[in-house]
């Protein structure tokens, strides 16, 4: 490599600061490749973030999380995985449903390990890079149960387990606490948050519900619109969310009212 | 634990589960034998249930013999069938062009009774086993395939996505997700086409051969023996429920996640 590019490139790590660690950049998407659903939408993730998106049902989201995970192509955009050009490619990110998409068929453990499996790790050896994180996923001694033997809450844990195990470190998640009952859902949302920071991972969780927002986000993007009447949707706005340290409760704070007023006022 | 009695089959005791058929069929039979006895029925035209008994262990070893042979027509059939089925749901599954071909197709040669195309078969495939083999492929194949079928197309589409995002290959979409969720649908039709295959091969028999249950059912119905007949019945019935018994142990072997299942449903 010619030295001044080497030094270019060195200039360039040291002015700038770290690659987002998941960007999306004037993402335009369609069903069809003719309506277009969400229009020039731009969210970016830093490297140990969660952040949401939310929006009303049928405003796109989950075209936007497809879009995302490289199922699909964007009509223009693009997506950027810690600066690398990922738009299209599958496999890239983990994601996470409000489904727990566990096989009915495998025990717990072989579920967790699937990402391990298919990627062509032997099972036993998948089985032992898993079931010391059993403990602090909140799991222990769920190694060998059926999935229909684990309560939603604990599903979903595993679900975030085998998530974890897919091995990418920016995860996508389609609002996946707001099916579980209500106490269950709070405190799993904070173990989330704690979690994903305790093993430096990104989050970006799409979802309707503006409390699931407010109560993981540090910011929450909100996207506006209704393509189902032909106006795309787009992000109308972004709030920051200040966690005043040392709150017992979040939910009943100022700081967490003020923000869900200001995600609510501009959902409209 | 007391739950409320909506299902009463399951509610009650186990003993008591199994003594009340019981005792139906006993009190059946006492007024079969009696009205044969009594003369109400002509002894020429109804055996006792005990002369057919009698007859079932007079004639064991000969039927035991046939029996074999109509079993062995309708195991070959039925792996046969099952293997084709099979084939031909996986290719369903591959190619919706084919699927789009075929599923209408499958739905209407349902409806044609394998009673019909059997003497056809005799009369193409002469009197040895192949015809009979033949009409028990013919009677399996279709109840396998739609059952497979419609099991693969079960599965949630988000689990497919979620897999391609781990980048699971075609074959461990299938091996992972498509192949369990068909296992359900899969044994119940199996277990259909078990008792098919068995009422196959005996009516094929009927149409001509050296060997088997439905052979031996001529004969005897030719020499009036309405009792060795009946014993044929009995034979009949009991390998049916034999098979329908080993579908079920080896659905339970297969699918160990199912009586998790039931379990907690039950909670």
């Amino acid at each position: 490599m010619p030295r001044s590019v080497g030094r270019a490139a060195a200039e360039l790590a040291a002015d700038q600061p770290v690659a987002p660690a998941l960007e999306a950049r004037d993402l335009t998407l369609s069903w069809d490749g003719e309506h277009v659903v969400v229009q020039g939408v731009d969210v970016t993730v830093a490297p140990g973030e969660v952040c949401c998106l939310v929006g009303r049902s049928g405003c796109g989201k989950t075209t936007i999380l497809h879009a995302l995970a490289g199922l699909t192509t964007p009509m223009a955009g693009r997506v950027l995985l810690h600066g690398e050009d990922v738009t299209g490619r599958p496999g890239r990110v983990s994601y996470m449903l409000q489904k727990d998409l566990l096989l009915p068929s495998r025990r717990i453990i072989d579920n967790v390990c699937l990402p391990l499996v298919l990627s062509g790790m032997r099972r036993t050896e998948a089985r032992a890079k898993a079931a010391p994180l059993f403990e602090r996923f909140g799991l222990a001694g769920c190694e060998l149960k059926w999935p229909s033997e684990l309560s939603g809450g604990m599903r979903q844990r595993a679900a975030f387990l085998r998530t974890y195990l897919m091995g990418a470190d920016v995860t996508l998640l389609d609002e996946p606490f707001s099916a579980l009952d209500a106490i269950t859902r709070v405190e799993v949302r904070h173990w989330f948050v704690d979690v994903v920071a305790e093993l430096g991972l990104s989050a970006l969780v799409i979802t309707h519900d503006v409390d699931e927002a407010v109560s993981m986000a540090s910011r929450v993007y909100v996207l506006a619109g209704s393509p189902a009447a032909g106006v795309p949707s787009r992000v109308v706005g972004e709030v920051a969310v200040t966690r005043p340290a040392g709150a017992p409760s979040f939910e009943l704070t100022d700081e967490y009212l003020a923000a869900k007023r200001e995600v609510m006022a501009l959902l409209g | 634990m007391a739950r409320p009695a909506a299902s009463p089959t399951s509610a009650a005791p186990r003993a008591r589960r199994v003594a009340m058929p019981l005792a139906t069929i006993a009190v059946l039979l006492v007024v079969w034998q009696a009205a044969v006895v009594t003369g109400l029925v002509p002894n020429f035209l109804l055996p006792t249930p005990v002369q057919v008994v009698q007859a079932l262990a007079e004639d064991a070893a000969l039927l035991a013999s046939h029996c074999v042979t109509t079993l062995a027509e309708a195991a070959a059939g039925l792996a046969a069938g099952v293997a084709l089925g099979f084939a031909f749901a996986v290719l369903m599954d591959r190619f919706e062009g084919f699927y789009l071909a075929f599923e209408p197709l499958m739905t209407i040669s349902q409806t044609i009774p394998t009673v019909a195309i059997a003497p056809l078969l005799v009369l193409w495939l002469g009197y040895g086993a192949l015809p009979k083999v033949v009409l028990v492929i013919v009677s399996t194949f279709f109840p396998i395939t739609v059952s497979l079928a419609s099991g693969f197309r079960s599965v949630d589409p988000d689990v497919i996505d979620l897999m391609r995002t781990m980048n699971a290959s075609r074959w461990q979409i299938f091996w992972y997700a498509k192949l369990p969720a068909a296992a359900e649908q899969f044994f119940s039709g199996l277990k259909i086409s078990a008792t098919y295959a068995i009422v196959g091969a005996v009516i094929a028999e009927w149409l001509g051969g050296n060997e088997g249950l439905g052979v031996y059912m001529t004969r005897v119905r030719k020499s009036f023996s309405y009792d060795r007949m009946f014993a044929a019945i009995i034979v009949i019935s009991a390998l049916s429920l034999a098979l329908m018994k080993l579908v079920e142990l080896a659905q339970r072997l297969c699918m160990p996640w199912k009586r998790a299942e039931r379990k907690s449903n039950e909670r």
